[in-house]
C-alpha cells in the first residue's frame, strides 16, 4: 500500500477554502440570527439537546462497529445499519412476548437486559455470517470489490428481513418503568433518555475496557497496526477479524433495542439504512479507526442533528426545517471530508488510506 | 551546461528530514547516478523533482524554469519523464495503450473533436499509434502491444515503462533502479540500452540504481546520498575510493579496516 | 463404489437444505407456487425450493467423481434425502405452534406446497421422496457422457426459463402464429405438459445435432483458413448481426406489443443511465453512489421548464426539444459542481458522499422550503408530452424511439470517447491515479469531465423520464435508482457497452416480465451483486481490451528480441 501522498490542487485548494468560509459565516449568522429572535427557551433548547444526546449514543454504538471494522481492515462495512436492523427487528418480537406475559413490567431491568442480548447474539450471527460469506473470500481483492459486495450485501439483508417478519412497522412496547419525565439539572427529561445514554456509556466502556485491557483486545489492535507482523507475531488474523465483527454486531445490536425503547415510531426493514449512514458519518467525524473518537463522533453528530434544524436553518428563515434533519448528517459527513477527512481525533487515516 | 539544477533541497515528513539541504547539477546529455544506502532518500528526491513531493526548502530549475511550485503533470509536459522502482504500468490496459497514455503532453486534441472525429484528431491517433509501436519495437516488444501490460514478463514490464517514459518525449529521464530484479546479463542488456538512450537519442539521463557494476559502468558522475545529504559527488573512480561512501556503506568499522588494508 | 465421504454429504446436504428453508421463509416458494410452469406438475414455488437440494446433490456427487453409476446415484439420492430435513422440520413445527406472528411467511399454504397438500405425516414422507429422487436425478445427471450432458442440461434450462417468462414468449409467438395455437400450447401461463415434453426432446435432439455438426466441421477444416478470410468471413457475419439488431431495435415496439414496448423503454431508460455511470465508474473508476441526483436533476428541470402549471416561471416558452439543451446543460453544471468537493476521494469515501449528495438533493426536492421551485411532496404535474414533427409522442412504442435514440447518441458519444486521449486518460487514472498524473495528466479536468459528462447522460434520461410519465415525485429519485443503475453495470461488466445493454435487459428488463418477482428484486440484486463478485467479478461481459494490433501481418511468433532495437 502505498504512503498517503498530499496533495497539491492549488485552484482547488482556493475554492475550497473559500467555500469553507462561506460555510462558516452561514452557520454563524444562521445562530446569531436564531439567537436574537430568541425564538426558544432555555427548557426547549435542554429537550433537544438530551434528546439529541441519547440518539447520539445510539450512533455512537453503532459508529463503533463501522471503526472497529475499518480499523482492522481499512474497508467500510457498508452493511452494517443492516446488522443494527436485524437485531433490532427480531428483538420486537421477545419484547412483545415479555409485554404479553407481564414479565416486561414485573422484572424490568432483567427483561430490557435479556432483551439486549438476544439483540446482541442475533446482530453477532449476522455479522458473522457477512463476513464469512461477503467479505472473507474477497479479502485480497481490489478495494472496489468488497464495497460492491457490501452494496449487495445491505440489500439482501434488507429483503431477507422483510421476507422473514413482513413489510409493516412495529412497535416496541412501553416499559412501564421508563415512561414519564424526571428532573435533570432543573429540567424535565423523559427518563428513557438519560437510561439510552448511561446504558450505551456503559456498554462503550466496557469496549474501550476490552480493546485496551485484555489480550484479545491487544491482538485487534496489533492487527490494526500491521496485519503481516501480527500474523509473524503468531496472532489468528481470521479470529481477530472474526472477533471484530462480533464486537461491532453486538453493540449494533443493543443499539437497536435501545432505539426501540426511545423512539415509539417502531421498527421495521428499512430501519438501518440512514442510522448505518449517520453512524458511518460519525466515525468519520470523530476520526475512522479511532475508538473514542467514534463514541464522541455519535453523541456530537446526534447533538448537531437535534439542534441543527431549529438552530441553524431556521436560522436562515428555511421553513418547516426539522424536514430537512436527514439531509444534516449528510451535509455533515460532506463536510467533515472535505475539510477534516481524518476527523476530530484521527491521524492514522492519513497513514492508512491509499 | 547544466540540464537540472537542484540547489539547497530539502524534504521533511514530520519530523523525519529525508531529503536535507541538497543540491545537484545535472549536465545536459549526461548520464547521472545517485546512490546510497536503502532509506537514504534518493526516491524521495526523485518524487520532489518530479512534483510529487512539494519541497520545503530550496529551488530546483530545469532548463532555466523553476519547476519546485508546479504540480506533476506540468512539471511532466516541461519534459521530466521517470519510471518506478516497483514498476507501476496500467496493468489493466494494453501495452500500446501504456505508450499512448504516456504521449499525453505530446497530443493536443480535444475531446469534442474525438466525438465527431474531426480529421485532426485521426491524423494526430494514427501517428501517436505510429509512434507507439516504434516505441514498442524500439525496446524490444514488438508484437506485443495488445497483451495486457499486467501480464507480461518482469523484464518486459520495465522496458515497456521505459517506453512509456520516452512517448512523452522527456529531455530528462528519470530512472528508479532499471535493473532491480536483473541477472546480471539482464542488467548488462539494460546498461547497454540506457546508454543508447542518451547516445541516439540525446536524453539526459538520472537514475537510481544499487547494482555497483551497472552505476560504475555507465555514469559519468556519482551523487552519494546518506540521511538525506550528499556525501560525495564526482567520477565513478573518486567515488570507489572515497572513504565516507564506504562507510556509509559499509559501516565505520569496515571502513576503517579498508583504510587500513589499503595503508598497508 | 469408491470412497463416500459422507461429511461431504453431510455438509452439502444440509447447505442445500438452509437454502430450500431460506427461500421458504422469506415467501418466495409460497409467492412464486403461483406461477405454473408445467400444467399443475410444476411451478415456480417447486423450483425454488428443490433447486437448493438439487444443487447440494449436484455439487455432491461432482465430490465424489471417482464413484459409479449406482455410488453416485446412492450419494444424490441421501444428499437430497437430507436435503429435506430443514423444510421438513419447518412443517413440523408450524403444524404444532402458529410461527405467523413473528415469521409471517410460515404459514399453512407454505406447509401445503411443501408436503403437496397432504398434510403432515404423508406429505412430508413424500416431500422427503421427491428430495431423495431429485437428488437422485441430479446425481444422475453427472454420470452421463460428456456429449449427452450439455444438450440435455441446456434443454432443461430454455424449458424452465422459457416458461418462467411465459408472457413474453407468449406475446411473441401470438404476434407469429396467432393467439389460437398459442392457446393450444400453453393452460393458463404454463406449457401444457405434453408440449414441455416434446419442446424437450426436440431441444436435447437439436443441441445434440448441432453439437455433432460443429464436431464434424471442426473436423472437416482442419486445415485453417487463411486469417484475411477468416476476417472477411467475421466481418460479414458482424455486419449482418448489426444489420439484424438494427432491424429488429427499430421494429421491436410493433412486434411485442404496448406492455413490452413499456419494459423497453424501462430498459432503454437504463441503458441510458447505465451508459453515463459507465463513464463515471467503468472509464474513470470513480464510484458514484448518487448518481439519481443527475437524473432528478434532468427531470426536474425539464418538468419545471415544460409543466403547464403555476410551478413553470415561463410558461408555454419552452417545449420538450427546445428544454433539453437546457437540461443537459443543467446536468453538466451539476455534475461539474458536485464532483468539485470530491475531487480528492477516492474509493469507499467517494462512494457514500456522492450517495448523501443524492440523499441530499431528495431530501430538499421533498421539502417545503423548495416547494414553491420544485413541487414539494406533490411533485410536479402536468409535463406535456413531446411533439416530434405533429406527432405527439404520447404511448410507450412511440416513447421507446425517444429513449432508443439518446441511448444509441450515448453509446456512440461512449465509443468515440473511449478510444480517445481523454478515455486513455481516464482508464489510466482508473488504474493508478498518482502515476498517471506523472504522465502529465490533469487529473482535475479528467476528473470533472468524467462527472460532467456522466451527469449529462443522466439529465438526458431525467428528461425523457419526465416527459414519459408527466409527473414526477421525490419519491421516483431514490437511492434505488443509483443502485439498480450500478448493479448493471457491474453485471455486464465495468467499462463494457455490450455489458451495459445486457445487464439492463436482465436486471431491468427482466423483473419487469416476472410479476411474482417484483417484490424479491432488491433481494435478487443483492445476492446477485455478492455472486458476481465473489464468482465473476468482471461481469457477464467483461470490458475488451482495445486491440490495435493486426495480427496477421506482425506475428512475429517466439519470444521478442531481447536486444533493444535502435
Amino acid at each position: 500500500m502505498q504512503k498517503f501522498i498530499p496533495k497539491r490542487l492549488s485552484g482547488v485548494d482556493l475554492f475550497l477554502r473559500l467555500f469553507q468560509i462561506a460555510a462558516v459565516a452561514l452557520i454563524l449568522i444562521a445562530i446569531f440570527n436564531t439567537a436574537s429572535e430568541a425564538r426558544y427557551t432555555a427548557s426547549q433548547w435542554a429537550t433537544l439537546l438530551f434528546a439529541g444526546l441519547a440518539q447520539g449514543s445510539i450512533y455512537a454504538l453503532i459508529a463503533l462497529g463501522y471503526t472497529l471494522v475499518y480499523g482492522i481492515l481499512l474497508m467500510i462495512n457498508f452493511a452494517h445499519g443492516e446488522v443494527y436492523m436485524a437485531g433490532a427487528f427480531s428483538t420486537v418480537f421477545l419484547a412483545a412476548y415479555f409485554a404479553r406475559t407481564g414479565f416486561l413490567n414485573e422484572q424490568p431491568w432483567l427483561a430490557i437486559l435479556i432483551m439486549i442480548l438476544f439483540a446482541a447474539a442475533i446482530s453477532t450471527i449476522v455479522a458473522v455470517l457477512l463476513e464469512r460469506i461477503a467479505y472473507r473470500p474477497l479479502r485480497n481483492a481490489p478495494r472496489l470489490i468488497p464495497l460492491i459486495t457490501a452494496i449487495g450485501a445491505s440489500f439482501a439483508l434488507q429483503y431477507t428481513f422483510r421476507g422473514l417478519y413482513g413489510a409493516e412497522f412495529r412497535a416496541y412496547p412501553e416499559v412501564a418503568i421508563l415512561r414519564g419525565n424526571m428532573n435533570l439539572f432543573g429540567f424535565q427529561v423523559p427518563v428513557v433518555q438519560p437510561f439510552v445514554f448511561i446504558t450505551a456509556l456503559l456498554l462503550m466502556g466496557a469496549l474501550y475496557w476490552y480493546v485496551e485491557r485484555t489480550k484479545a483486545g491487544k491482538a485487534m489492535r496489533a492487527v490494526s497496526e500491521d496485519k503481516d507482523v501480527a500474523k509473524l507475531m503468531g496472532v489468528d488474523i481470521d479470529k481477530v477479524i472474526v472477533t471484530t465483527f462480533m464486537l461491532g454486531g453486538a453493540l449494533a445490536g443493543a443499539a437497536g433495542v435501545f432505539n426501540g425503547l426511545f423512539r415509539p415510531q417502531g421498527v421495521f426493514f428499512l430501519m438501518g439504512f440512514f442510522p448505518g449512514i449517520k453512524a458511518f458519518t460519525a466515525a468519520v467525524l470523530g476520526g475512522i479507526g479511532n475508538i473514542p473518537g467514534a463514541m464522541i463522533g455519535g453523541l456530537l453528530l446526534g447533538v448537531i442533528e437535534a439542534l441543527g434544524p431549529n438552530l441553524i436553518l431556521e436560522g436562515l428563515g428555511i421553513p418547516s426545517a426539522n424536514q430537512l434533519k436527514d439531509a444534516i448528517a449528510f451535509i455533515v459527513l460532506v463536510m467533515i471530508l472535505i475539510f477534516r477527512p481524518q476527523g476530530i481525533f484521527g491521524e492514522r487515516l492519513a497513514e492508512k488510506k491509499a | 551546461m547544466s540540464l537540472l539544477s537542484i540547489k539547497n533541497v530539502t524534504k521533511r515528513f514530520g519530523g523525519l528530514t529525508a531529503v536535507n539541504d541538497l543540491s545537484l547539477e545535472i549536465k545536459d546529455n549526461s548520464i547521472s547516478s545517485v546512490i546510497g544506502p536503502n532509506g537514504a532518500g534518493k526516491t524521495t528526491f526523485f518524487n520532489c523533482v518530479t512534483g510529487f513531493y512539494k519541497v520545503d526548502e530550496g529551488s530546483i530549475v530545469f532548463d532555466g524554469e523553476a519547476i519546485h511550485n508546479l504540480r506533476p503533470d506540468l512539471i511532466t509536459s516541461k519534459g521530466i519523464a521517470r519510471t518506478y522502482q516497483n514498476i507501476r504500468l496500467f496493468s489493466n490496459m494494453s501495452a500500446l495503450d501504456n505508450i499512448l497514455v504516456g504521449q499525453h503532453v505530446q497530443l493536443h486534441t480535444m475531446w469534442a473533436e474525438a466525438i465527431w472525429q474531426s480529421k485532426r484528431f485521426k491524423d494526430e491517433e494514427a501517428a501517436a499509434l505510429a509512434e507507439a509501436r516504434r516505441l514498442l519495437s524500439f525496446v524490444g516488444l514488438q508484437g506485443m502491444g495488445d497483451l495486457v501490460a499486467g501480464s507480461l514478463p518482469y523484464g518486459a514490464q520495465r522496458r515497456l515503462e521505459i517506453a512509456r517514459a520516452l512517448a512523452s518525449q522527456p529531455k530528462l529521464l528519470l530512472l528508479d533502479e532499471p535493473t532491480a530484479g536483473m541477472n546480471p546479463n539482464e542488467s548488462g542488456e539494460m546498461t547497454h540500452f540506457i546508454r543508447n538512450l542518451r547516445d541516439e537519442l540525446g536524453i539526459t539521463i538520472l537514475l537510481i540504481e544499487h547494482d555497483m557494476r551497472v552505476v560504475m559502468d555507465i555514469s559519468e558522475q556519482i551523487s552519494v546520498v546518506d540521511y538525506g545529504s550528499k556525501i560525495a559527488e564526482g567520477k565513478p573512480k573518486d567515488i570507489q575510493s572515497n572513504p565516507q561512501v564506504i562507510e556509509a556503506y559499509l559501516g565505520r568499522g569496515a571502513a576503517s579496516g579498508l583504510q587500513r588494508q589499503k595503508a598497508k | 463404489m469408491g470412497n463416500i465421504n459422507w461429511r461431504t454429504i453431510l455438509r452439502l446436504g444440509l447447505l442445500g437444505s438452509v437454502v430450500a428453508l431460506y427461500f421458504s421463509m422469506i415467501g418466495m416458494v409460497e409467492d412464486f407456487s403461483n406461477r405454473n410452469l408445467i400444467g399443475d406438475l410444476l411451478n415456480l414455488g417447486h423450483v425454488l425450493l428443490y433447486a437448493g437440494i438439487a444443487g447440494g446433490a449436484l455439487f455432491a456427487a461432482r465430490e465424489h467423481s471417482e464413484s459409479n453409476t449406482v455410488g453416485r446415484g446412492l450419494i444424490g439420492l441421501a444428499t437430497g434425502a437430507l436435503g429435506a430435513l430443514l423444510p421438513s422440520g419447518l412443517v413440523l413445527l408450524s403444524s404444532a405452534i402458529n410461527m405467523r406472528t413473528v415469521f409471517v411467511n410460515v404459514n399453512p399454504a407454505l406447509s401445503n406446497i411443501i408436503t403437496f397438500g397432504r398434510g403432515v405425516p404423508t406429505g412430508l414422507l413424500l416431500f422427503v421422496l421427491a428430495s431423495a429422487v431429485v437428488g437422485l436425478i441430479t446425481a444422475l445427471f453427472t454420470v452421463l457422457p460428456e456429449t449427452w450432458r450439455g444438450p440435455v442440461g441446456k434443454s432443461f434450462g430454455i424449458v424452465i426459463i422459457s416458461a418462467v417468462f411465459s408472457d413474453l414468449v407468449r406475446q411473441v409467438l401470438t404476434n407469429i402464429i396467432g393467439s389460437g395455437m398459442v392457446r393450444s400450447l400453453y393452460v393458463g401461463d404454463a406449457y401444457r405438459p405434453l408440449v414441455a415434453a416434446v419442446l424437450f426432446v426436440g431441444l436435447i435432439a437439436l443441441f445434440f445435432w448441432l453439437d455433432r455438426r460443429a464436431k464434424q466441421s471442426n473436423e472437416t477444416t482442419a486445415i485453417p483458413q487463411t486469417d484475411a478470410k477468416a476476417r472477411q468471413a467475421k466481418n460479414r457475419r458482424n455486419i449482418a448481426l448489426f444489420l439484424g439488431w438494427g432491424v429488429f431495435l427499430l421494429i421491436a415496439p410493433w412486434i411485442l406489443g404496448s406492455f413490452l414496448s413499456q419494459v423497453l423503454f424501462e430498459i432503454g431508460r437504463f441503458v441510458l443511465l447505465g451508459l453515463g455511470l459507465n463513464i463515471v465508474v467503468g472509464y474513470a473508476g470513480l464510484l458514484d453512489l448518487g448518481y439519481v441526483a443527475f437524473f432528478a436533476f434532468g427531470a426536474y428541470t425539464m418538468g419545471i421548464l415544460t409543466t403547464t402549471t403555476a410551478i413553470n416561471p415561463a410558461p408555454g416558452v419552452f417545449t420538450f426539444w427546445t428544454a433539453l439543451p437546457i437540461v443537459v446543460l443543467v446536468g453538466v453544471v451539476f455534475g461539474l459542481l458536485l464532483g468539485f468537493p470530491v475531487l480528492r476521494m477516492r474509493g469507499d469515501y467517494l462512494a457514500i458522499v456522492t450517495l448523501g449528495f443524492g440523499e441530499i438533493i431528495r431530501i430538499l426536492a421533498l421539502s417545503d422550503w423548495l416547494a414553491p421551485i420544485m413541487g414539494g411532496a406533490q411533485g410536479i404535474l402536468k409535463i406535456p408530452n413531446p411533439v416530434f414533427f405533429g406527432l405527439e409522442l404520447n404511448s410507450p412504442e412511440l416513447m421507446y424511439y425517444l429513449v432508443l435514440a439518446g441511448s444509441l447518441l450515448a453509446a456512440f458519444i461512449s465509443i468515440r470517447l473511449r478510444d480517445s486521449r481523454l478515455g486513455r486518460q481516464w482508464m489510466a487514472m482508473r488504474e493508478d491515479e498518482d502515476v498517471a498524473e506523472a504522465m502529465g495528466i490533469n487529473l482535475v479536468q479528467t476528473k470533472l469531465l468524467a462527472f460532467a459528462i456522466g451527469a449529462g447522460f443522466s439529465a438526458l434520461g431525467g428528461a425523457i423520464f419526465a416527459a414519459r410519465l408527466s409527473t414526477i415525485f421525490p419519491h421516483s429519485f431514490n437511492l434505488l435508482i443509483s443502485i439498480n443503475a450500478l448493479s448493471l453495470i457491474i453485471v455486464g461488466g465495468l467499462g463494457s457497452i455490450p455489458g451495459v445493454i445486457v445487464g439492463a435487459i436482465a436486471l431491468v428488463g427482466l423483473p419487469e416480465l416476472l410479476r411474482e418477482f417484483q417484490e424479491y428484486r432488491l433481494l435478487m440484486y443483492g445476492i446477485l451483486l455478492i455472486v458476481m463478485m465473489l464468482l465473476r467479478p468482471e461481469g457477464f461481459i467483461p470490458a475488451e481490451v482495445f486491440k490495435r494490433e493486426l495480427h496477421s501481418d506482425e506475428d512475429t511468433g517466439g519470444p521478442p528480441a531481447v536486444e533493444a532495437q535502435v
